[in-house]
Parts: C-alpha cells; structure tokens; sequence
C-alpha cells in the first residue's frame, strides 16, 4: 500500500487512466499514511469519507472515459482556502468553527477536474510566518532530520503542513499559497518543487487574504512534471477575483521538453549576501554550471533594488493585513471573546481580536495600522510603493535586456530547527524570505527545484524566476535543472 | 525610529487589539525594532517615482450595475457566534 502514496502525479494519472490502480485504492493508501503521521502534525483537519466519495466518483468518471489530468488524484489543501462544509481557518483561532458556506475558485477547480481532498494542511497564522510556528494548531513538523539528530525541524512556511505532507508522501500533492515565499521556501526546507505562478494567475476568491497585491495560489509537488499538472488544473481567468488574468492558459505539461540551448539565464550578483552558507554559494554555483552544460547562456545581472526588497514587503503587506484582517470583528463568523457585564461594542472588537489573533499576526496588523495612520502614509506606505516600482522596473530591464530566467538560491540556509529564531527578533525571521520576496513584490512567476543537500543531509533548492505570464517556460527551464540535478533523495521514515 | 508606550497603546486601539498595560513597553520594543529595519528605505532616491497601484498593468473589467447574487440570509448568518431572527447580533450599540 504504502508504494502508493509515493506516486507523483503523472504516473497516478497514467495508471488510473490504464485502469491499473483506482482513486479508491491511492486514496485509502493516503489515508492510511496520514493516520500513521500524526507526529508531522501536516494535516489539521482530516475528510476521510468525503475523500473516499469523491474517489469514488472519480473512478466512475475514468470508467466512463471522461478523465481530466487531476481526476482520482488525492490532495492535501492548506488551510488557507475554503473549503464547503469543511473547517477552514486559516490556521487561526479566530476563525475557530468557521465552516464556509462556499468553495474557494482554486479547489473548486480542482474538483471539477476530479481532484480528491484528503484534508486541510497546517500553515503559519494567516500565512504570516516563514516556519509554520505561528499556528493556532502547533507546529508542523519538517520530515527531515540532520542526519541522525532527533531535534525537530521547521518544513518551513507559511505552507508547512503542505511541504510536510508532500515530502513525507501523505499526498501526491498539496495546494499552497505564497504572499513574500510561502509556497518556494517550505518547497526547498523539504525537497520539494513549489511554483508561484504569476500575480493574476490563479483566482483569489475564496482564499482566505492576507496581502491582496501579494497573495498568489500555487502547487507543492513532487517533481517539476506534476507542478505543470496542478497548475494547469489551478489557474485560469476567474470573474469573481477583479485581478483575475483573462489571458488564455497554455498546456504547461507539453512545453517540457527540458531543451533550453540558447536561452539566457541572468546571475543577480546582488543575490550574493555577505554570511551566505558556503554551501548555499556552491549549490548556486552547481546550478549555474548545470544550466550552462545544458546550453543555456549564462550572464550576471543587476537588481539594484533587491537589497529593500524585504523593507519594502514589511510595509506593504502588514499595510494590506491590517485592512484585510479588519474583517475579523466576532460579528460574522469565528470567534468571539466572552464579555464582562457592560461591555460594548468597542471591548467585544478588543477582545475578540486580542484572543482571537496571535502575537505575530497582532504583531503585523498593528504596524500596518501604523505605517497607514496619519502623518506617517507618505513616509512608509507610500515610500514602500515606490521602492516597489524600482524593484519591479529592475526585473524589466533584465528582462528588456534579452534574460528569460533568473537563477537564485530559494533560501539563505536549509531548515533550522523548531525555536531555534527566537519570537523577540521578528526580523531574524523575516530574512528567510530574503530570496524570495523580490518575485511577489514584481508579480513574477517563481518556482523552488530541489537541488542539493547541505552537509547534515538536509535538502538545498534553488529559484528561477520567469518573466510575467511564462509560467510555461519557467518550468521547461526548472525542468532542466530537476533533470541535471538529479535530486532523488527522500526523507528516512521515523514517524 | 523609537515607538514610546503612548504610541504603541495608541496604534493598538486603532488596531481594536487589547493590549494589557505592563505588555505595551515589549510592544513598543518590537514595534522599534521592525521600524528600524524599515528604515533602510530612506537611502532609496525615489524622486519622480510613482507609487505603485497595480503590479501587472492591467484594467479593471466593468460589468453592469445589476443584482448578480443574493437571497441567502441563512446562510449568511450560519457562522455568526450570535444570529437572532434573521440579524447578526451584538451588545448594546445606541443607549
């Protein structure tokens, strides 16, 4: 059974199709490897009998002939989406009991297309958090381990429970979303592939929001192919989301084709961070070298503006949480805090949001209170949105210039371990997304490639970033990498 | 940028997040913290620089002005903590 569960996307696809294995069997296999995992603490809210329902259905419809690439597929979907009649709560106690009333676009998608939801995924608060610490559910826990050590480590975040799942093969795939890295960090702590398709890509509606000018849905599988496949099933025009891209969506899976002779990949020197890891500055080097071998035209770039790249997000997107997260009042869905005799309106806000929101959500939505509020708007938020221009109008001359992809590593180390960046230095944490950041604040497509281990055996990735709407060829190219690369290594089983 | 106790307790009420008084100093400790890293963006020349509103260049779609969903208050109010004859209910608001 467990062989199962260890089956990408592509293969389950063709082996349903072939009528070799049915959804019922991948999906009580997935099951069944999820109840054994409660030590990752991945999956936060289980749906066993609607899954099972839905295989069934999905192996009625590949009966029939009428099967999409996703049809039978069992998925893990991290919190943040919701979901009908299934708890979603964005991993915060103030959402505690919300049971949405209707389906996000993305998972809805997914259904359509026969796509089979195990359960929802554990995530930082809101997506507020590069380590999956900041959760109402607990930590999840990183499947990996350096070497023989015990000591617990982050899978990373905001989508943790995601990458936890679908590196320890609890899925064969997860959704995950991604406001300054949240979907390519976790991807590259796992050895996982993760890919933030471009801003507009995938509808937002009904993704719980955090930073609307940020926030992008995208896939964590198990290999670059399957990333094409979920993606394919995830995005498309949406009317309901007013920054939805009414632009056609090509066949992502027939463009990796993993030939890239002549393409040019730019070497951003700015990148190149004082502290780095040796091992980080090798595995970039590795991966320059490997595109190179494969005929790709390698030249160093300049993002002058990278460097405020994450000052910038720090004001953008705490700007934007603490107008999204007003919403959360106690007066329509979620939490409310019992109130003392005499308490109006004013106390029942107060203390909803005081019990109901955690210290680094509580954290973000009051400096965006702060950097919005009267007399300091030109001197933070509008500055930041002007800085966000220069950033943005780099990746353009790279991109004006003749470059067609950027090569980066994903993260600046490979997972730490579960407190060790401490709660008092947000800004020790906040570096994780260093690499990151810079591709949501541009809008651009970014995808994280497994490419390498450190010394300790835990996984390394890099980044490629593609220009806007060429998720496409973005992923021949990380394609080329996974082939080159050859990353094939999986965590030890201990849980 | 250094926040004092009064600026910290000022942002957390316009925040409507109780912050309990012997938390604010911490607080405003953290809040001058992530100030100071934000800080760096007064080196950028940003003269003549737009703020950006749209990260991809695009126009928002127009539709009719036309009732396109509703008839729902059931469900609408299915996950209020307190719902009462059709209404979200909450405590005294007008003496």
């Amino acid at each position: 059974m467990s062989e199962l569960t260890k089956m990408k996307v592509a293969g389950a696809r063709d082996a349903l199709r072939a009528g070799e294995v049915t959804s019922v069997e991948l999906t009580e296999a997935c099951l069944s490897a999820i109840e054994e995992a409660g030590a990752l603490n991945a999956y936060v809210h289980k749906t066993p009998e609607s899954a099972l329902e839905q295989a069934r259905a999905a192996d009625a419809r590949i009966k029939a002939g009428d099967a999409p690439a996703m049809c039978g597929i069992p998925m893990g979907i991290k919190d943040l989406f919701c979901t009908r009649g299934v708890a979603s709560q964005a991993a915060s106690r103030i959402l505690e009991g919300f049971r949405p009333e209707y389906e996000s676009t993305v998972t809805g998608q997914l259904f359509d297309a026969g796509a089979v939801m195990l359960g929802k995924l554990n995530m930082d608060e809101f997506a507020m958090g590069s380590s999956n610490e900041t959760s109402t559910y607990g930590n999840a826990v990183n499947p990996w381990r350096r070497g023989n050590d015990d000591a617990q480590l982050t899978p990373g975040g905001s989508s943790g429970g995601s990458a936890a799942a679908v590196a320890a093969d609890l899925c064969l795939a997860a959704t995950g979303t991604d406001t300054g890295g949240s979907i390519r960090q976790p991807a590259a702590f796992t050895g996982i592939t993760g890919i933030k398709p471009t801003y507009g890509r995938c509808s937002r509606w009904g993704i719980v929001a955090f930073a609307s000018s940020l926030d992008q849905a995208g896939p964590m599988t198990k290999d670059v192919r399957d990333a094409a496949i979920v993606l394919q099933a995830m995005c498309g025009h949406d009317p309901k989301d007013s920054t939805s891209a009414d632009l056609p969506v090509p066949d992502f899976e027939a463009m990796l084709t993993g030939d890239i002779r002549g393409k040019t990949i730019g070497i951003p020197k700015e990148y190149r961070l004082d502290g780095m890891p040796d091992e980080i500055e090798q595995l970039w080097a590795d991966g320059t070298a490997m595109l190179k071998d494969a005929g790709a035209k390698i030249v160093d770039i300049s993002l002058p503006h990278a460097k405020y790249a994450l000052p910038t997000y720090y004001v953008v997107a705490p700007a934007e949480a603490s107008s999204n997260l007003a919403r959360y009042d106690g007066v329509r869905y979620g939490y409310r805090a019992k109130l003392e005799q005499g308490d109006g309106i004013t106390e029942m806000y107060e203390k909803t949001r005081a019990e109901g929101f955690g210290h680094e959500v509580q954290r973000r939505v009051m400096i965006g209170t702060y950097v919005l509020s009267a007399g300091f708007y030109d001197a933070y938020y509008n500055k930041a949105r002007k800085v966000r221009t220069l950033i943005k109008r780099d990746f353009e001359e790279a991109f004006a210039a003749g470059v067609e992809a950027i090569l980066t590593p994903a993260t600046p180390s490979a997972a730490f371990g579960l407190g060790e960046v401490t709660d008092e230095d947000p800004v020790q944490m906040y570096l994780n997304d260093v690499f990151t950041v810079t591709v949501n604040l541009a809008g651009l497509p970014g995808i994280a490639v497994p490419a390498g281990v450190d010394r300790t055996g835990l996984p390394l990735g890099l980044q490629l970033i593609g220009r806007p709407w060429e998720e496409g060829d973005l992923l021949n190219t990380a394609y080329a990498l996974e082939q080159a690369a050859g990353f094939v290594a999986k965590p030890e089983k201990w849980w | 940028m250094s926040i004092d106790t009064d600026t910290a307790a000022r942002v957390a009420k316009l925040a409507r997040i109780r912050v309990e008084e012997e938390q604010l100093p911490a607080l405003a400790q953290e809040f001058s913290n992530i100030l100071d890293f934000i800080e760096q963006l007064n080196e950028v020349d940003v003269e003549g620089v737009e703020p950006m509103v749209s990260v991809t260049p695009m126009r928002l779609k127009r539709r009719e002005d036309g009732v396109t969903d509703g008839g729902m208050q059931e469900k609408i109010l299915s996950n209020a903590p307190d719902a009462r004859e059709g209404f979200f209910a909450v405590p005294k608001v007008v003496e």
